[in-house]
């Protein structure tokens, strides 16, 4: 039974959802939209044996989150877009060493100070390449109260199965809203635990470690040898620096790589409404893929098929969906709170088999039904339209 | 007690938004407004929009109560405004729908006539600050008002939510701000512009 129906804010969800994945250490320091999940779990985790503490700086925040991780314990850092910067580069750490750890960014307004009290999706392209050099990063992106919910827990678990640092990417309209939900209880989900690599601290060596086969990192203190280290290190020799092999080099960078893409359709989630039939497919991810539901059902009301395509998983890239999309319908409209960030990814992908129409706004307004709505229209021109957008 | 303002069901979407300024309590009001709602088994959301001030600047949340899934959070049609400042009023009270509901605080705003919207100016704070001591109530005594001249959530609903969401030294003054708030409704209101 989940729990009695109630009002809940997007934030405290997330808070609620790090809880519920058994998350038991969180680092931050605060910056609006985010602060109140570092609020509620300032009171949540002590509530639970878990520890809260305020850092002096998001550089301090992140480096606690990937230490308390290294010791064992589900961790997470929240932030918006400047102190999210300011984490880059332990983030790189975090993915180089294979650090499981959870880094939620609730999008405003930016560069810099921006419009911190507003909505965007400027950061989509800053979870996927905002730290330093090659390296593959999981990307979540709640679109409801909810999924603020369940995508924490899913981001915990991507976390641990594949060892990696997991961005959950929300905005200051999804943080900030409250809806009616009534949240699942610990016994309906499904949480993954770290627990152990499956062989004896004497075999122990990360070269067991295959994409197929990812071994849970084993905590510092545990009866496994463990080294940790950003260098280049040797995966057949427990992990020890070697710079000086350039095929010791391209074997680890192949793999941090292929564990995240080799399992990419299983990652990657995708909620497709209406595409049956669609002619015209819209593609739209967080808070605006309400708007674009909205624009949708406007559409059909009007008589005209267009479907929506929405990523869950932003990173790494659907591209199993947008390959089917691409394949199916003519144009592909692709509304974002940035300036294209993703409408360049999705005309990469889609290669020229479909038109793709991109649709901006970085003016702090969240992107009204009624924009979509009129890029429906010029697609179906022919159309005699009973209502106006 | 009875559901005084409701006399048919409920239209399937109902649009509120309340406006102020920062540090007028526009989002807890809405949260409360939301929470009560929630007790009607609908769909709700509840939005909030300020800026970067901890006190002054525009503020503005905004609550939706439907009967389906709600997709665009943001409210497009408002049936109900609330202004606690000139400036809100100014910017929200013409947006209003045809038929719909401005109320404003009578000491706060100089309301300009709206053709076929209802006006009611009643004052909120003055009362908040006379009869409760207390100007920061001003918000929960619009509630009450609210709630009194619409209908569109319950009374013990409201208070409900007051209970569960406020701390336990405050819940007996903000009960009594929103029998205050009901009061003041139930009286003469204010001017009405013609239909």
């Amino acid at each position: 039974m989940p729990q009695p129906r109630r009002l809940v804010e997007g934030n405290e969800a997330v808070a609620e959802g790090a809880i519920a994945a058994g998350a038991r250490f969180f680092a931050g320091y605060p910056i609006t939209p985010s602060t109140e999940i570092a609020e509620v779990l300032s009171r949540r985790l002590p509530q639970v044996g878990g520890h809260f503490v305020q850092m002096e700086d998001e550089i301090a925040s992140i480096g606690a989150v990937i230490g308390a991780s290294l010791a064992g314990a589900k961790a997470l850092t929240a932030t918006s877009g400047p102190g999210f910067s300011l984490m880059q580069e332990s983030i790189g750490y975090a993915s180089m060493a294979q650090v499981p750890c959870v880094i939620v960014d609730v999008m405003r307004g930016g560069p810099s100070t921006g419009l911190p009290t507003e909505p965007s999706q400027g950061d989509v392209m800053q979870a996927r390449w905002g730290t330093h050099g090659e390296h593959s990063i999981i990307a979540l992106v709640p679109s409801s109260v909810a999924e603020c919910f369940s995508l924490t827990v899913e981001a915990f678990n991507l976390s641990e199965a594949y060892r990696t640092p997991v961005i959950l990417l929300s905005d200051a309209t999804i943080g900030h809203m409250r809806e009616a939900v009534a949240l699942p209880t610990r016994d309906e989900l499904r949480v993954a635990e770290r627990g152990e690599p499956d062989v004896e601290p004497d075999d122990y060596d990360d070269v067991m470690s295959t994409v197929d086969n990812i071994m849970p990192r084993p905590a510092l203190g545990s009866r496994y040898a463990v080294h940790v280290t950003g260098l280049v290190y040797d995966r057949s020799r427990g992990g020890v620096p070697s710079t000086g092999t350039p095929s010791v080099a391209e074997g680890l960078g192949l793999y941090l790589r292929e564990k995240i893409y080799h399992h990419r359709d299983a990652i990657a989630r995708v909620e497709e409404l209406e595409m049956e039939d669609a002619e015209v497919a819209i593609f739209a991810y967080g808070s605006v893929a309400r708007s674009a539901r909205a624009a949708m059902k406007w559409a059909r009301r009007q008589g005209v098929k267009v479907g929506l395509v929405r990523p869950i998983t932003l990173w790494p890239f659907p591209m199993a969906a947008v390959d089917h999309m691409a394949e199916q319908v003519r144009t592909i409209i692709v509304p974002e709170m940035n300036l294209k960030q993703m409408s360049w990814e999705v005309q990469a992908a889609v290669g020229g088999r479909a038109k793709v129409v991109d649709h901006g706004r970085i003016d702090g307004k969240l992107i009204r039904p009624e924009e979509i709505q009129n890029l429906i229209r010029r697609e179906f021109y022919y159309h005699h339209f009973e209502e106006t957008a | 007690m009875a559901e005084s303002g409701s006399p048919t069901r409920a239209p399937a979407r109902q649009e509120i938004r309340l406006s102020g300024s920062g540090g007028q309590g526009i989002i807890l009001a809405a949260t409360l407004l939301a929470d009560a709602a929630v007790a009607s088994g609908r769909e709700v959301i509840a939005t909030q929009s300020y800026g970067p001030e901890a006190r002054g600047g525009a503020s503005k949340a905004e609550v939706i109560v439907a009967d389906d899934e709600i997709d665009f959070p943001e409210v497009t049609a408002p049936t109900i405004t609330v202004c606690l400042s000139q400036e809100a009023f100014d910017a929200y009270a013409a947006q209003t729908e045809r038929g719909g509901l401005v109320v404003y605080d009578e000491r706060l705003v100089q309301a300009t006539p709206l053709a076929q919207r209802r006006l009611v100016g009643l004052p909120f704070t003055h009362m908040a600050e006379t009869e409760l001591g207390k100007a920061i109530a001003a918000n929960i005594v619009m509630l009450g008002a609210v709630q009194q001249l619409t209908g569109v959530v319950g009374a013990a609903a409201l208070a409900d939510a007051v209970r569960r969401r406020l701390p336990a030294k405050i819940v007996e003054l903000n009960l009594r701000a929103l029998k205050l708030g009901h009061a003041v409704a139930s009286g003469p209101t204010g001017p009405r512009a013609p239909a």
